[in-house]
């Protein structure tokens, strides 16, 4: 028999329609909208009088524009219109929305897994590219555009290129201080953020399976950033575990007994493989305007001046530039103004319980703005349960309501020209969490001990109890 | 979608790598709930300065370059956000065609619903174009999409397409009305699918 890999299982039983050389129509099993990406779709709709197929499998919440303090008035009228519009169209098309009032709502990314809409073996898309992080459960999850987002209301299905497979396996013992972030950072750097293109990536190998399932999702969720279609783990006993006791879970027992089924047949044969180990990584840093660009906390900015390609060179040169800071210099050098702890990538329960061992008992350093912002109000109920809210707001952090805030800063929460900010987030473009602002990337704990000490540090130098992050 | 008609243009050199979406269309830009109308805001933080007024040393702003349908950029052009507004702007904006070396799934596959070609070409090619566009701004491309086929004073370059992508682009093809074709395959799937539900 064919030996398969979970990607092939999973596209394969989701193939509505094939023909010789032309994209597959593919069924959608879970759709996901919010605000931005989705008004002018349903315009479409309401333009060609098309209705929703089946409004049961698309679900909505508003993440992009809300403000995370005082989140009932939102001060720019575009904002509050496209918010507004989201609302009128939820109810004229007949789909679940979770709205400001709805103590369910959060980012996009993180209420799907929550709420147990995100499960096994479907295929998941939305209007934003982070849709790789539903892939932490052994799903097909990817970005789409506008345009598809209006043909999967519209048909439930989608056309896609079949993509090619790719087995990025990462073996051997994580060290302390180095967490699901570093990995993604240290593969992003090592394949460039265009190196997955054309590409669904699995992880594989033990440093992968041994991660928790919110760990997984911060690796699934930078798989765009280092340029693949979609980012997927094959679930196991920690997935069945997790979702055990998600809404929407009656007949799981069932449902396990199927999911074991999606994993990658022993001999099955990947477009392109990587092995990495995790044992040799160190806490990540990007200094740069592109994910890939990182180093390890006790390494230095990079010289143009060693780099062969003037492509690269050139990268580089504009890279630094703009972040305002030197070729060689060490990244624990580098001073800051902000710290962010939030978005899609890095504001679940684990994380800011993790952050908050290192800022117990601290206090932000007096050159440092911290913000903390949970990924959605349910991680923002378990977190003030447990007094995190307490420990961040003691050490002097701001707390505040879900939303995807400074990450892109469409909303209140953004840099000003020349600010520097450690984020947990996943994008360090230019301007990306505000025009002129500067990002550097990091993990939840190596942003806490930054803020802290105003600068960059090895986090690896506190002593805190790693157990489990 | 309109259909693509092939054309002759200037061809204008975007000399960076990586370009993401956030640079062809900035967030504040994305709160609009139309598809049109996004063009003016095209390259917003490199196109204008703090106050306003037009960067000139940015190609956009070059006179000698206006009125150019194609766009020459590096490596892994339109990565990041999956934002559609990237090629509404840049439709908006008059180009028709992009090429590079690489482009970013989500951007390659957006382009196509909003009638705009993106070409990929080997690396020598694209740097061989930047030389000719950057030394000779009245340098032209001719953009045969019947035949794939890009021509200049002498030489022709083929470049590869998914067939189908070409047909929906010179047809003006709508994704929807296509799929609609198929809507009894939908009907059988989902029975099958759903029988246990």
């Amino acid at each position: 028999m064919e030996k398969k890999t979970l990607f092939d299982k999973i596209w394969e039983k989701h193939l509505v329609h094939e023909e010789e050389g032309k994209p597959t129509l593919l069924y959608i099993d879970l759709h996901l909208i919010h605000e931005v990406t989705s008004p002018q779709a349903f315009e479409g709709l309401r333009e060609s009088k098309r209705m929703v197929r089946k409004p049961n499998l698309t679900f909505a919440t508003m993440d992009h524009n809300v403000p995370t303090i005082n989140r009932h008035n939102i001060d720019d009228p575009i904002s509050a219109q496209q918010i507004d519009t989201l609302v009128k169209n939820c109810e004229q098309f007949g789909i679940k929305l979770f709205d400001l009032n709805s103590p369910y709502q959060g980012i996009v990314h993180v209420i799907g897994p929550e709420q147990g809409l995100t499960k096994p073996g479907m295929t998941i898309v939305c209007g934003d590219s982070h849709t790789s992080t539903h892939g932490a459960f052994g799903s097909l999850a990817f970005g789409i555009g506008t345009s598809e987002v209006e043909h999967v209301l519209a048909t439930q299905c989608l056309w896609q290129v079949k993509p090619k497979t790719f087995e990025v396996k990462v073996d051997g013992m994580r060290p302390k201080g180095v967490t699901a972030k570093d990995i993604i950072l240290s593969i992003i750097g090592n394949i460039g953020t265009a190196g997955a293109t054309g590409h669904v990536i699995e992880y594989r190998g033990d440093a992968i399976s041994s991660l928790s399932m919110e760990q997984r999702m911060t690796i699934c969720n930078m798989s765009i950033e280092g340029g693949a279609r979609a980012g997927m783990i094959s679930p196991d006993n920690t997935t069945f575990e997790y979702l055990r006791n998600k809404p929407n879970m009656e007949n799981i027992d069932n449902e396990i007994e199927e999911w074991k089924k999606l994993k990658s047949d022993d001999e099955a044969v990947f477009d392109r493989s990587l092995r990495l180990d995790a044992s040799k990584m160190s806490p990540q840093v990007s200094w740069g305007t592109s994910p890939g660009m990182v180093s390890g906390i006790d390494n230095k900015v990079p010289n143009p001046k060693n780099i062969e390609d003037p492509v690269k060179r050139k990268s580089i040169e504009d890279a630094l530039k703009y972040m305002g800071i030197k070729a060689d210099m060490s990244i624990s050098d580098i001073k800051l103004d902000t710290v962010f702890i939030g978005s899609c990538t890095n504001s679940r329960i684990e994380d800011l319980v993790a952050a908050s061992k290192i800022f117990k008992g601290k206090k932000v350093a007096s050159n440092i703005n911290a913000i903390v912002v949970p990924g959605s109000q349910l991680v923002k109920y378990q977190a003030e349960k447990l007094g995190l809210d307490k420990i961040f707001k003691d050490a002097g952090c701001e707390w505040r309501e879900s939303g995807c805030s400074m990450c892109l800063a469409m909303n209140p929460d953004k840099l000003s020209p020349g600010e520097r900010c450690a984020s947990t987030s996943n994008r360090n473009f230019e301007g990306r969490q505000g025009k002129g602002g500067r990002t550097h990337l990091v993990s939840p704990i190596m942003a806490a001990a930054a803020a802290i000490n105003g600068r960059f540090i090895d986090v690896r130098e506190y002593d805190i109890d790693w157990e489990d992050y | 979608m309109e259909q693509f008609i092939n054309f002759s243009s200037k061809v204008m050199p975007l000399d960076s790598a990586n370009v993401d979406t956030d640079q062809i269309i900035p967030k504040q830009f994305l709160k609009r709930i139309e598809r049109t109308g996004f063009g003016e805001f095209l390259f917003f933080d490199w196109r204008f300065n703090d106050d306003g007024s037009p960067n000139k040393n940015f190609v956009l702003n070059k006179d000698e370059y206006k009125g150019s349908k194609i766009l020459l950029a590096q490596d892994n052009f339109g990565c990041g956000s999956s934002r559609e507004h990237a090629p509404w702007a840049l439709r908006d904006y008059g180009f028709k065609v992009i090429i590079s070396s690489s482009f970013a799934d989500i951007f390659y596959n957006n382009s196509f619903k909003n009638g705009i070609l993106p070409i990929v070409v080997e690396p020598d090619l694209l740097s061989n174009f930047f030389k000719f566009s950057v030394n000779d701004s009245s340098y032209e491309l001719y953009i045969d999409l019947t035949n794939q086929k890009m021509k200049d004073l002498d030489n022709e370059y083929s470049f590869e397409l998914d067939p189908f992508r070409k047909k929906c682009l010179l047809e003006g093809l709508d994704d929807i009305a296509l799929t609609m074709i198929h809507s009894d395959k939908i009907d059988t799937f989902e029975k099958e699918y759903f029988k246990n539900t």
